[in-house]
């Protein structure tokens, strides 16, 4: 991993975007790494597009601005395509995860000639089976673990257990569902560029 | 060992209070308040704490009941911000007055209108001549640091003044980052028991609170409370001394950033201090002899020191997250290029009124400034003193 790591989150309210950056903080600084991960407010509605931040470092990060130039950015919902500049400021040895099922053509036309990385994975059809609902967020957490290399597959799943035992203290028969859902993201996420 | 966690500025606050485990907390528990309030109500739920949590209904009450708290005998918190502490205002200048050492957080944030939620200075730049302690903080650490030193300074006989703890709304109240905790044994063995002199509930000794106070005493009242501000600085640093045996974190009346070859420096408060370290580091690389100094203490301000700290420089742009809508420029701005002048120091100083009501402020932003300091130690000329940066449809 680079001395710092700077990721941008596009997803709509309601989809987990903020809780996916905070829990990539959590798991980056389970690891041993100085972190900072923070949404950007704005008028909160369910459906709205909302951004949200990571910087993960090996040494304190003192910066607070929000991400302008990112190493990479993750996209929870791939109609943001349409509307939202995802690629603006990426840099071009970085890239971009993206939840959908488009294909390779359609990706591209609206990533204004992105040079970088370009994954995609279908977290819809992981949650919808792991979970049994759509909560996009969990693997689009690990698709991002896996495309930046912040940590091996197994460092980040160990310790996803232990968030997940504490965040669902009070639902633990969800904890399952969202391991596997992890699991089967980091095995489906896939390079497209 | 000091315990590694990763918390937000507000769960970093909140845990501090935990750990202080003040009598009373009143609060007002929704918006404009803010989370703090809202985590502590948990540790008084779960049990953790002893503190009676006062849900008020309003912003107002939540500082009145305060007073009543701390003048019976208590140790009193409270947390606001922007338009919460608006609502306080009357109660502010009370609890001051009546040498109570309250201890709030305050998370700083807009004060409206129009309407906005995002950071800027005004709340506390409005409270500045209330008389209270005003200490800022970079980080979420240094907030959390600070709440734990403040009952040490804000109930010391030579001070007797309310605290108040401020932070950067969202950019540190609400980011999530490394940070270093203290035991809970040893923030009780630090913060000690509150022993007041006089209190309302001590049925020997008793007294009135808060009677009238006409033209025989009140301007000798006031007298001591800005005698107990000048008092102020000696305690706070006894305090932070203390504090550094205990956990090897120094803190002064401000932090020097690379200012001792500096030739151009920034004066800010709160997180753009961090902002501004990155980016003297990257001017550094290019040769450029850039410097920070932070102000922590603002309360008492610390106007001789800074002078003499900034008297080697050759250029200086003060930071301003409030405008004082003055036509002459930002309160720290004043603050500072009082203090110089009256201590003999004229280094041309320029003034930027920044981030207003959240507008991001940058590595960018920060450098621009970094280059017109250069600019006017190359031409001699200022221009224009009072400058805003990053404002649209300027320049």
């Amino acid at each position: 991993m680079k001395d710092l790591i700077e990721i941008r989150w596009h997803g709509r309210g309601g989809q987990g975007a903020k809780t996916a950056s905070l829990l990539l903080a959590d798991a980056a600084f389970n690891t041993g790494k100085y972190i900072q991960g923070f949404p950007e407010y704005g008028p909160e509605r369910m459906g709205a597009p909302i951004t949200a931040y990571n910087r993960i470092g090996n040494n304190p990060i003192t910066v607070h601005s929000n991400i302008y130039e990112p190493d990479f950015v993750v996209v929870v919902d791939d109609t943001l395509l349409e509307s939202v500049d995802v690629t603006a400021g990426l840099k071009e040895d970085g890239a971009l995860v993206i939840n959908t099922t488009k294909d390779k053509d359609y990706l591209l036309s609206k990533l204004k000639g992105y040079k970088g990385g370009v994954y995609k994975i279908d977290a819809r059809s992981i949650s919808e089976e792991a979970l049994g609902r759509y909560f996009p967020n969990t693997p689009m957490l690990a698709a991002i673990v896996k495309v930046s290399e912040i940590m091996s597959d197994e460092d980040f799943l160990n310790d996803m257990i232990g968030s997940f035992k504490h965040k669902f203290a009070k639902k633990p028969e969800v904890i399952e569902g969202n391991m596997k859902a992890l699991e089967m993201a980091l095995k489906q996420v896939e390079k497209v560029q | 060992m000091s315990i590694r966690e990763r918390l937000s500025g507000n769960e970093a606050a909140a845990i501090a209070m935990k750990q202080i485990n003040p009598d009373v907390v009143a609060a007002f528990p929704i918006t404009p308040s803010t989370e703090i309030p809202q985590y502590f109500s948990t540790f008084v739920s779960n049990g953790t704490v002893d503190t009676e949590f006062v849900a008020v209904e309003s912003e107002h009450s939540a500082m009145s009941a305060c007073i009543g708290a701390e003048a019976a005998g208590g140790r009193a918190m409270t947390a606001t911000s922007a338009n919460g502490l608006s609502l306080m205002w009357e109660m502010i200048y009370i609890a001051s007055s009546l040498r109570l050492p309250i201890v709030m957080s305050l998370v700083n944030r807009a004060v409206s209108g129009p309407l906005n939620i995002h950071c800027d200075h005004s709340d506390a730049m409005g409270a500045r001549d209330s008389g209270w302690i005003q200490l800022f903080s970079e980080t979420n650490q240094e907030a959390y640091d600070n709440l734990i030193m403040a009952h040490q300074i804000a109930e010391h006989k030579d001070v007797l003044l309310p605290l108040m703890v401020c932070q950067d709304g969202f950019i540190t109240s609400h980011s999530i980052e490394n940070i270093e905790l203290i035991e809970d044994d040893k923030v009780k063995e630090f913060v000690g028991k509150y022993n007041p002199e006089h209190y309302l509930l001590n049925h020997k000794e008793p007294i009135a609170v808060g009677p009238l106070d006409l033209q025989a005493y009140l301007f000798e009242h006031k007298k001591q409370q800005a005698d107990a501000m000048v008092a102020a600085k000696k305690v706070i640093l006894e305090v932070s001394e203390k504090f550094e045996k205990m956990t090897g974190r120094k803190y002064g009346f401000f932090e020097e950033y690379k200012l001792d070859d500096a030739e151009v420096a920034i004066v800010c408060m709160n997180s753009t201090a961090g902002t501004s370290k990155a980016t003297c580091d990257k001017l550094r690389a290019e040769g450029i002899k850039a410097g920070v100094l932070k102000v922590r203490v603002f309360r008492p301000f610390p106007a001789e020191e800074i002078a003499k700290v900034l008297s080697k420089l050759k250029a200086i742009a003060v930071l301003d997250k409030a405008d004082s809508l003055n036509a002459a420029g930002g309160a720290l701005f004043e603050d500072v290029t009082s203090g110089m002048f009256v201590n003999n120091i004229h280094v041309p100083t320029i003034n930027y009124v920044y981030g207003i009501g959240g507008r991001d402020t940058t590595v960018n932003d920060i450098e621009k400034v970094y280059r017109d300091l250069e600019e006017i130690v190359k031409t001699g000329d200022i221009k224009n003193p009072y400058r805003y940066l990053g404002v649209r449809g300027d320049n």
